[in-house]
C-alpha cells in the first residue's frame, strides 16, 4: 500500500512536468498556472487550519502581502522585466510570514468560532489599507515590470516555478503532519484544553503554524503579481480568495494531506474553465454555488475521506470474500 | 453633532441587521455570511414592489418581512439544519457563502448589475429641527429599526418563547434537558434573523445605491459589528452598530472620509487585543 501511494505521487509529479508540453493553448496554460497557485495556497492553508481546526478566513492577507511586497520591491530595486523577478517569490513569502506574526498574536487570542470572524475583519483592514494608502498606488493599482516573453511561451516559466512551490508546499505539509509539531496541532484540533493540560504550548504552537502557513500563500501571491503584471487592491486582497481556499480543503478533505490537492486541482481548473467558457459571470456564480452546496451537503468530510472509506470497504469486503472462500474450501 | 445624530439614526439600522446575525450565531453556532446578500435581496424585493406595483416602501414591508421569514426558514430547513459535527461553524460559513453566491448570481440575472436606489417622496427630503437637517428617510428608518428592535426585545424578554430562545442562547443542551425543542427554536430564530433583513434592506436601499455585489461590504461590516459587540450578545450588536456608524461619520468629518471606513476596523483590532471576547461577550467556555 505504501509503495503504491509513493508511485501515485511520482506519477502525479510526472504528469505535472509534462502537462505544458502537451497543452499548447495559452488560455489553458493560464488556467494551469492559476490552478497550481491555488492548489499550493490551499495545501499551505490546510497545514495550519486543517490540522489545528482554526479556520482562517483571512488568508488573503498573506496572499495580498506577498503580491504587494513583490510589486514594491520590484519598483524600488528598479528590476527589469525578466526571469530575475522570480527571486522575489521567496521574499514575498517571507514578507507574508513577518505580517503573520502580529496578525496571529491578535487573532489567536480567541477560540475558533470567534477566530474565524476576526480573521475576516483583519482581512478587510488590509484591503482598505491597500486601497487607501498612498504607497500602494491605491485603487489605480501597482504595475510590475513588463516581461517581454512571447505569448505562446509566457506561461511556461510561471508554470514550472509554481509547480516547484506546490511540491515544496506538499513536502512541508507532509513533514509537519509527521512531526511532533504536527501532532501537537492535531491535538489542539481534537481538544485544546486537554492538549494544554498535557503540556502542549498551545499558544506558541498555534502561532508557529499560522506563520508557517503564510510562507507558501505569500509566495503564491508573489507569483500571481508577477504573472498578472499589475496588482489591484481588490484582487490582491480578494475576499473570494479567502473562501475559495477554504472551500478547496473542505471539498477535498479538511485536515488531510491529499484533500487540498484534489480540491485545488478540481475546483480551480473547473472554475477557471467555467469563467472562460461562460463569459456571463452570474450564471457561473450560480453553477459554482450549487456545486459547492451539493458537495458540502453530501460529502461533508471531503472527497479524499470518502474515497478512502470506499477503498477500505472494498478491501475488507474482498478480504472477507477470500476468507469465506477459504473456509468454504476447507469444509 | 450632526455626525452623532446621523450615527445613531443609521447605526440603529445596522444594529437591526447585526442583531439577526448575532441571534443566529448565539442560538445555533451558525455564522450566516449570507446575511449581506439577504439584505440586498430584501432591498430588491422592496424595489420590485415599489416600481412594479406602486406599493409604498414601508407598506411593502408587510409583504417583504414575512417573505424573508419564509426564505430564512427554507434555508435553515434545506441546508443549515443538515450540518453536524465539530466543524459545524466553519461549514456553516461555507454553506451560507454558497447560498449567497447562488442568490448573487440570480439577482444579477434578474436585475442586472447596474446600481439602483429605492425612491419615494421621503427619500431625498429633510426637515429642520433645532438647526439640524434631518432627512426623513433616516428618521423613519430609525423609528422602524427602533420599533422592530423593541418588539424583538419584548419578545425575547417578556414572552415564554423568548425565554426558550434565551435559554438556547445560554446553553443548548441544558435547554434541551428542561424540555425546550431546541430544533424548533433554532429554525424560528433563523427565520427571525433573516426576516429583519427585509426591513434593514429597505432602509439600506433607500439611503444607498446598491447592486448584488454590495453585499460584500455589508457582510464585512455586520461581522465586525457582532465581533466588536461580542458574538451572540444582542445588546453588544446594538451598541457596536451605533458606535461603528458614529465613529465613521466623526472621522469622516474631522479627518478624512478615506479613513472613515478603516477607523472602525482599527478600533475593532484594538478592542480585540485588549478584550478578545468583544465588548459584551462572555469569555468563551470550553469548546470541544
Amino acid at each position: 500500500m505504501r509503495k503504491l501511494s509513493n508511485l501515485w505521487w511520482v506519477a502525479l509529479v510526472l504528469c505535472g512536468l509534462v502537462l505544458p508540453l502537451l497543452m499548447t493553448n495559452p488560455a489553458y496554460r493560464q488556467i494551469a498556472v492559476y490552478t497550481l497557485i491555488f492548489t499550493a495556497c490551499a495545501t499551505s492553508w490546510n497545514m495550519f487550519s486543517g490540522y489545528s481546526g482554526y479556520v482562517n478566513l483571512g488568508a488573503g492577507v498573506f496572499y495580498g502581502t506577498g503580491a504587494y511586497s513583490t510589486g514594491l520591491l520590484a519598483e524600488h530595486l528598479h528590476m527589469g522585466g525578466n526571469g530575475t523577478l522570480f527571486w522575489l517569490v521567496p521574499l514575498g513569502g517571507i514578507a507574508a510570514m513577518i505580517i503573520a506574526i502580529p496578525v496571529g498574536l491578535i487573532a489567536l487570542r480567541v477560540r475558533r468560532h470567534t477566530f474565524v470572524v476576526i480573521t475576516i475583519a483583519i482581512f478587510f483592514v488590509f484591503q482598505l489599507t491597500a486601497i487607501n494608502a498612498g504607497w500602494t498606488g491605491g485603487s489605480a493599482g501597482l504595475p510590475l515590470p513588463f516581461i517581454p516573453w512571447q505569448a505562446s511561451y509566457y506561461q511556461v516559466p510561471f508554470y514550472y516555478v509554481t509547480l516547484g512551490v506546490l511540491i515544496f508546499a506538499v513536502l512541508l505539509s507532509a513533514g509537519v503532519r509527521r512531526s511532533r509539531f504536527g501532532l501537537q496541532l492535531l491535538a489542539i484540533r481534537d481538544d485544546e484544553d486537554r492538549a494544554l493540560g498535557l503540556g502542549v504550548q498551545v499558544a506558541a504552537v498555534k502561532l508557529t503554524g499560522f506563520v508557517m502557513s503564510a510562507l507558501v500563500i505569500g509566495m503564491g501571491g508573489a507569483i500571481y503579481a508577477i504573472f498578472q503584471g499589475q496588482i489591484y487592491p481588490q484582487f490582491a486582497f480578494d475576499p473570494i480568495f479567502d473562501i475559495t481556499v477554504a472551500l478547496m480543503c473542505f471539498f477535498g478533505g479538511f485536515g488531510t494531506l491529499v484533500g487540498p490537492i484534489i480540491g485545488g486541482l478540481i475546483l480551480e481548473s473547473s472554475q477557471q474553465y467555467l469563467t472562460v467558457t461562460y463569459s456571463n459571470g452570474s450564471l457561473y456564480l450560480i453553477l459554482f454555488g450549487v456545486l459547492f452546496l451539493l458537495v458540502i451537503l453530501f460529502m461533508p468530510r471531503g472527497i479524499a475521506v470518502y474515497a478512502r472509506e470506499y477503498w477500505t470497504r472494498r478491501e475488507t469486503k474482498a478480504q472477507a470474500d477470500q476468507a469465506a472462500l477459504a473456509v468454504g474450501g476447507q469444509s | 453633532m450632526h455626525a452623532v445624530i446621523d450615527g445613531v439614526l443609521t447605526g440603529s439600522v445596522y444594529a437591526l441587521m447585526a442583531t439577526g446575525l448575532t441571534l443566529i450565531f448565539g442560538v445555533m453556532n451558525i455564522i450566516n455570511v449570507a446575511q449581506g446578500i439577504l439584505v440586498i435581496l430584501g432591498a430588491y424585493l422592496s424595489y420590485t414592489l415599489s416600481t412594479h406595483f406602486g406599493i409604498d416602501l414601508f407598506l411593502g414591508l408587510l409583504i417583504t418581512i414575512p417573505t424573508m421569514f419564509v426564505v430564512g426558514i427554507v434555508i435553515e430547513w434545506a441546508f443549515v439544519a443538515r450540518l453536524k459535527g465539530p466543524e459545524k461553524t466553519a461549514m456553516s460559513i461555507l454553506v451560507t457563502y454558497a447560498i449567497s453566491l447562488v442568490i448573487e448570481g440570480s439577482l444579477n440575472e434578474i436585475y442586472s448589475v447596474n446600481d439602483v436606489q429605492l425612491s419615494a417622496w421621503y427619500v431625498n427630503k429633510s426637515f429642520l429641527l433645532f438647526g439640524v437637517y434631518f432627512p426623513y428617510i433616516y428618521v423613519f428608518g430609525f423609528l422602524l429599526a427602533a420599533g422592530l428592535l423593541g418588539s424583538l426585545y419584548f419578545m425575547l424578554y417578556r414572552t415564554r418563547f423568548g425565554a426558550s430562545i434565551r435559554a438556547s442562547l445560554a446553553d443548548q443542551s441544558a435547554a434541551a434537558l428542561v424540555g425546550i425543542d431546541v430544533k424548533k427554536v433554532s429554525t424560528i430564530c433563523f427565520g427571525i434573523g433573516v426576516a429583519v433583513t427585509a426591513a434593514g434592506g429597505m432602509i439600506y436601499g433607500a439611503t444607498n445605491t446598491f447592486n448584488a455585489s454590495t453585499s460584500y461590504d455589508l457582510i464585512s461590516r455586520l461581522l465586525t459589528i457582532i465581533v466588536l459587540g461580542g458574538m451572540g450578545s444582542l445588546g453588544g450588536a446594538l451598541v457596536a452598530g451605533i458606535l461603528m456608524v458614529t465613529l465613521e461619520d466623526l472621522v469622516g468629518v474631522v479627518w478624512s472620509p478615506i479613513w472613515s471606513t478603516m477607523s472602525f476596523f482599527i478600533v475593532l483590532v484594538i478592542v480585540l487585543s485588549i478584550r478578545p471576547q468583544g465588548l459584551f461577550g462572555q469569555k468563551s467556555a470550553r469548546v470541544a
